[in-house]
């Protein structure tokens, strides 16, 4: 078990700055970022993006370093052609050359293979040059995007060269997901992270958490009154989240096929959509009352037993089909990907959350690649009314109210009713009442990453995952992935292009049905 | 593509029909179609200077606004003429919506204006939030829609008397919410001046500032004062009336907890765009920052009490004329605060 949970309050009585007021940017602390796999594919596509962007709007801290750590031998002037090509590619918004340049400017690189003592010493030395350059000690926010084999490896090695503390400065260290392959290597991580750092210095990434649509739930949910009466036992069926994808593993098989789409997607993402559902409302918006709130939610899932695993959970691999009019091959025809593979590129499984809110309401999770479309939603599936007065038929009929929260791709919420179909009978048909972000607001979202390296720079961990929510996660997570590993029985399959396998259907108890992709 | 309607000599009715028509045309087209709903702009501008706005408003990027109401004042005119449109960014795909903008123009006379609220009113998407833009004075057109519009936009740079200026925007802020576009240019500056104060042994030394100095175009010192009126306000100083110097340049004297301070407005030649220039503010222990205009951000000079300068870019792009638009319209639906105090405190620097 996980030993420290909460994180420790701020310290320190400051006078507040009364500058602050009302500025919708607030000041983040001078810092210097170091990314571990500088030049990896992560930080080219999503976190010196995210940076030019930050910087592009004047968000990030007044000085700012950028101190890229990797493998490759290369002089700071080439990784920083690397940061500007990638830029230039995957920026949501054309660079500004100016800023680019200037961005670049502050970018340096050391190379250096992860377990080297030498290199963490030349590390120490280029952050010292930084901070006598600032003439003052900057934060140290240490970016772990590596393969996730080197993070204890990362982790020791700052602890050894003292970089996991700084006098009068503070030091992070923000861990990419996947954290830990399965509860003992989780918990294992923890204590090697916990042994250096102090779990507020620690950030552990859910990149889903930093998506405005996924923010939103606590906003639909907490700042709105109709929904809470609602939201219970008592008038909601079950539920169904569900993150589709159309596409295959593309050229990922030596991650995918070690990995899984039950450790990939529903560890996670789908267990932090679960939770953020059905999470009481927390006292605060603060990090640690959110992340209280949804760990009691992961501890009211029991773990599956043995038997539980055979009925109520499903996995299954794509196999040759058709996608968008065009024949793709199956999984294990895909390249890299060993013949005898039985890693599942579906997963799908029912869970019950034991509070006195949701007793009895089936949870149905379900995830998979090459499906017939990209899908990201909860189906809250209200009950059915309890009589009704209206014939039935020259109708589909009454059907219980649907409430759909969309997450990608047309972001939203949408409210099914029964209205009546104009004409002399009364015949009820359901239609739809929608509410989509693209037509309600003019501001352009941020990506996930500029958010969430801002929370970490600025030391606010409200959508980080804590030590404890990790350990809960797993410990669902755990026994469904050691029943699997323990059957004798191949997964099953279903078509690439297709809604899943049939064998999903049979989770669903009678009369209800997965929503269509 | 954008599906077009136009009428002379129109009632407020029939623009609505046809408004309504146009987007039952785009759903029966395909219902990915789906007009935004964010909210309603009403901008009365000349007749002549039409196309400028236009071109302002074409070039807001994403903040545009769902139905936008242009009334174009022709003198003479006692009829009116509409031409009402709906543009749509892209074909819709599979699965995704294309979300599309109303757009009215009117046609009117000055006659038109005392009473505007009564053509305009039924033109407005309902329960959205409406902004008032009246780049061209028209000031009975913005009194008239009073009643409708819950924000309006103004420019405080566009009177050239600081204090009128001033005047007529805390007029306006006793009626509804001012987003004021010479506020919104002096944002950086001011996020970065409360980000230099933040470090602990910085903030505590905003009690001893001792002068603060502010640099803006010749044409800005409307924004130069709010600015300071923020400060003021911010900073609990109180005001005092600035004085004119002969190269146009504004001083005088704030009092604050611990002492007083000097404060000068100065114009600054050969900046290009509207707005502050620099700032430079000093501490009675012998600190001093200095933010300026450079490429690819502002400029920042800190020196220490002790005598040591440091000097970096503070990274940002610049947002442009348009882009400062833009950010008006987002604005609207926004509510600063701090406004409205450093409106008050500015105001009593220029009574």
């Amino acid at each position: 078990m996980a030993t420290s949970t909460r994180s420790e309050p701020a310290a320190g009585a400051e006078p507040e700055n009364p500058l602050v007021e009302g500025l919708e940017r607030l000041p983040v602390p001078n810092t210097t970022l170091v990314i571990f796999g500088g030049t990896g594919d992560l930080s080219r596509r999503k976190l010196l993006p995210a940076l030019y962007n930050l910087a592009h709007e004047g968000a990030l801290p007044e000085r700012f370093n950028l101190v890229a750590v990797s493998r490759r031998d290369l002089p700071d002037d080439d990784f920083r052609g690397m940061a500007r090509e990638a830029i230039e590619s995957f920026s949501r918004r054309t660079p500004d050359a100016t800023v680019l340049e200037a961005l670049l400017e502050r970018f340096i690189y050391v190379p250096t293979a992860f377990d080297e003592e030498a290199g963490y010493k030349a590390l120490a030395e280029r952050l010292q040059e930084l901070d006598d350059e600032a003439g003052t000690p900057l934060n140290r926010a240490f970016y772990l995007s590596t393969a996730p084999e080197f993070f204890p490896v990362i982790i020791q090695a700052l602890g050894a060269q003292r970089l996991h503390r700084h006098p009068d400065a503070d030091v992070r260290v923000i861990i990419e997901k996947p954290f830990g392959t399965d509860l003992a290597s989780a918990r294992s991580l923890n204590d090697v992270v916990l042994d250096r750092f102090r779990e507020h210095q620690v950030f552990r990434i859910d990149h889903y958490l930093g998506k405005e649509t996924v923010q939103n739930m606590l906003a639909f949910r907490f700042a709105n009154y109709m929904f809470e009466p609602l939201w219970n036992r008592n008038y909601i069926d079950h539920v169904q989240i569900t993150a589709s994808e159309d596409l295959g593993i593309g050229t990922r098989a030596g991650y995918y096929d070690h990995s899984g789409a039950l450790r990939d997607l529903v560890q996670n993402h789908m267990l932090q959509l679960l939770t953020l559902l059905c999470m009481e409302p927390p006292t605060a918006f603060d990090a640690d009352s959110v992340r209280d709130e949804k760990v009691k939610v992961l501890h009211a899932i029991e773990p599956p037993t043995p038997e539980q695993v055979r009925t109520n959970t499903v996995r299954a691999q794509y196999g040759p089909g058709v996608v968008s009019g065009e024949e793709v091959p199956g999984y294990l025809q895909e390249s890299d990907v060993p013949a005898s593979s039985h890693t599942e590129t579906f997963a799908a499984l029912n869970l019950e959350v034991h509070n006195w809110r949701w007793a009895g309401v089936p949870f149905h999770l379900r995830t998979g690649k090459r499906l017939a479309r990209k899908v990201t939603e909860i189906a809250v599936m209200l009950k059915p009314v309890p009589h009704l007065a209206f014939a039935q038929d020259g109708s589909v009929g009454v059907q219980p109210n649907q409430l759909i929260l969309t997450m990608q791709p047309n972001e939203g919420v949408s409210l099914s009713l029964g209205a009546k179909i104009p004409g002399s009978r009364m015949r009820i048909r359901p239609v739809n009442m929608e509410f989509l972000y693209g037509t309600a607001f003019v501001s352009q979202s941020p990506e996930a990453y500029e958010r969430l390296i801002m929370d970490a720079m600025r030391g606010d961990a409200t959508l980080f995952t804590r030590n404890d929510e990790v350990d809960a996660q797993w410990e669902i997570i755990d026994p469904i992935l050691q029943g699997w590993q323990e059957s004798s029985e191949a997964p099953a399959t279903y078509a690439a292009g297709s809604t899943g396998p049939e064998e999903a259907d049979a989770l669903l108890h009678e009369g209800r049905r997965w929503r269509g992709l | 593509m954008d599906e077009v309607w136009s009428a002379r000599d129109t009632t407020p009715g029939a623009i609505e029909a046809a408004l309504r028509e146009l987007l039952k045309q785009r759903h029966q087209e395909n219902e990915a179609y789906a007009p935004a709903r964010v909210l309603n702009l009403v901008v009365i501008a000349d007749a002549d200077f039409r196309g400028e706005v236009e071109n302002r408003l074409e070039r807001v990027g994403r903040y545009h606004p769902s139905r936008t109401v242009v009334c174009a004042v022709e003198p003479g005119r006692t009829t009116m003429d509409a031409w009402a449109s709906m543009a749509c960014d892209i074909d819709p795909q599979p699965g995704s919506l294309a979300v599309c903008r109303e757009q009215v123009e009117l046609k009117l006379g000055p006659g038109h204006l005392r009473t505007l609220h009564t053509v305009v009113g039924s033109l407005l998407v309902s329960d959205l939030a409406t902004l008032v833009w009246s780049p061209h004075g028209y000031a009975e057109a913005v009194d008239a829609l009073s009643r409708l519009a819950q924000v309006v936009l103004i420019d405080s740079l566009d009177e050239p008397d600081v204090g009128a200026s001033l005047s007529r925007a805390e007029e306006l802020a006793g009626r509804a919410y001012v987003v004021d576009l010479a506020w919104l240019r002096s944002t950086p500056w001011r996020e970065r001046i409360a980000a230099t104060f933040d470090p602990p042994a910085w903030r505590r030394s905003l009690q001893e500032i001792s002068s603060v100095t502010v640099r803006h175009r010749h044409d800005s010192a409307a924004a130069g004062v709010l600015f300071l009126g923020w400060l003021y306000s911010r900073l609990g100083w109180r005001s005092a009336e600035l004085s004119a110097g002969r190269a146009g340049e504004l001083s005088g004297r704030a009092r604050a907890r611990r002492g007083e301070v000097a404060i000068r407005l100065e114009p600054v030649a050969q900046q290009g765009a509207p707005g502050l220039g620099g700032v430079t503010v000093q501490t009675a222990s012998g600190g001093e920052v200095s933010l300026d205009r450079s490429a690819g951000g502002l400029r920042a000079v800190k020196r220490r009490p002790r005598g040591e300068t440091a000097e970096w870019t503070l990274l940002g792009a610049s947002r442009g004329e348009s882009g400062i638009l833009g950010e008006g319209v987002r604005q609207a639906l926004l509510r600063d605060p701090t406004y409205r105090p450093a409106l008050a405190a500015a105001r009593a620097m220029v009574a």
